[in-house]
């Protein structure tokens, strides 16, 4: 199976919105734990991300423990960003890993979970990774590049118990984020 | 020729910076190295200037921008150090965590032990989230390893994330 061909109906349940979480809240900073892709409270929480994900202004992604769940599940979705080049809509990975990383680039980000920050993060271009698709578990193989890239290396950092803050570049590399009325 | 340190601090305002550096301008004083920024809303500007002037000359021409209480001004003569050959390492250092007493001296104090020299530092408290980011020179002998393991160590006794790594630098 091919990402092409999932799409969150297949879920097969309806998502609710919950709370994002937000730092120094400590289930943001801990490892997840492995997860089997089609239990029900599995399935019901990759709803759930989508859900969250689709009701927050300019959320392109959001994994499992920031919504203080410790379980190796996030979505993404960068579909018509700016500066998306390959895109697979929405999408949900289980355990997923980065098989291949190359060519960095830096780049601003920002967090739901970290709110007030943003930062300049060095990330890959082109990626490769591997995971799982819920609820039918099936293995599957990811290539993508450009923000599509960098969004699913900021979510399996999350996965990992890991932030942006911890990865960015250097000391003026934060800055307080912008609210534009 | 000296060199002067200028230290402008106080409540921001646009201008501060046309006007200070338009009075140095007028003496002839050539600006080097400055750096400004703003701590939750105030103003704080260090910058090196040289010419062939007196501290109490630089003073004076910086009077007007201290006139109304809202900024202080200081000078002062430097002596004029080589740029350090550097024989460290680049690394970068980040803390983030709840806001308590003691983050940043706890782990700039296991920098300090190893040799490290930290060459820029920023921290920021937004809310509760209390984050630092240090670029620090490490000796070449330290071992970055025993370094790294000790700050976690210390991360873990204050509830706080610490990470170092080696700083990426791209030459273009
Ligand atoms: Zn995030």
């Amino acid at each position: 199976m091919s990402l092409h061909d999932w799409s969150v109906h297949d879920l097969g349940t309806e998502g609710q919105v919950r709370e994002v979480l937000r730092a120094p809240d400590a289930v943001l900073s801990t490892p997840s734990e492995k997860v089997d892709p089609g239990d029900a409270s599995v399935v019901q929480l990759a709803a759930d991300l989508v859900a969250t994900m689709r009701v927050s202004p300019g959320c392109v992604g959001l994994a499992a423990n920031q919504v203080g769940l410790a379980w190796h599940v996030f979505c993404v979705d960068v579909t018509e960003h700016p500066k998306a080049r390959t895109t697979h809509g929405t999408f949900v990975l289980c355990n997923a890993r980065v098989v291949e990383a190359s060519r960095k680039e830096k780049g601003r980000e920002g967090c739901m979970s970290v709110p007030e920050l943003t930062g300049d993060v060095k990330r890959a271009t082109r990626l490769t990774v591997t995971g799982q698709l819920p609820p039918s578990g099936d293995e599957i193989v990811v290539e993508t590049d450009a923000f599509e890239a960098r969004a699913v290396q900021h979510e399996i950092d999350h996965c990992d118990g890991f932030l942006f803050l911890d990865r960015v570049a250097g000391a003026h590399a934060v800055y307080a984020r912008k609210t534009y009325l | 020729m000296s060199l002067i340190a200028v230290t402008v601090i106080g409540h921001d305002r646009p201008g501060i910076i046309a006007e200070a550096t338009s009075a140095l301008a007028e003496l002839g004083i050539n600006l080097e190295d400055s750096t400004m920024t703003r701590l939750r809303g105030h103003f704080a500007m260090m910058l090196l200037c040289e010419g062939d002037t007196t501290v109490s000359q630089v003073e004076r021409a910086l009077g007007d921008l201290a006139a109304d209480g809202t900024l202080q001004v200081s000078a002062r003569e430097v002596d004029r150090d080589e740029p350090g050959t550097s024989s460290g390492r680049p690394y970068v250092l980040t803390v983030h965590g709840g806001d308590r007493l003691g983050i940043v001296s706890a782990v700039t104090s296991v920098l300090a032990r190893a040799g490290g020299n930290i060459t820029d530092l920023t921290t920021r408290l937004t809310n509760d989230l209390y984050m630092v980011v240090a670029e620090v020179d490490l000796p070449v002998d330290a071992d970055e390893s025993v370094l790294a393991a000790e700050l976690t160590a210390i991360g873990r006794q204050l509830g706080i994330d610490v990470a170092l790594r080696a700083q990426e630098t791209d030459v273009l």
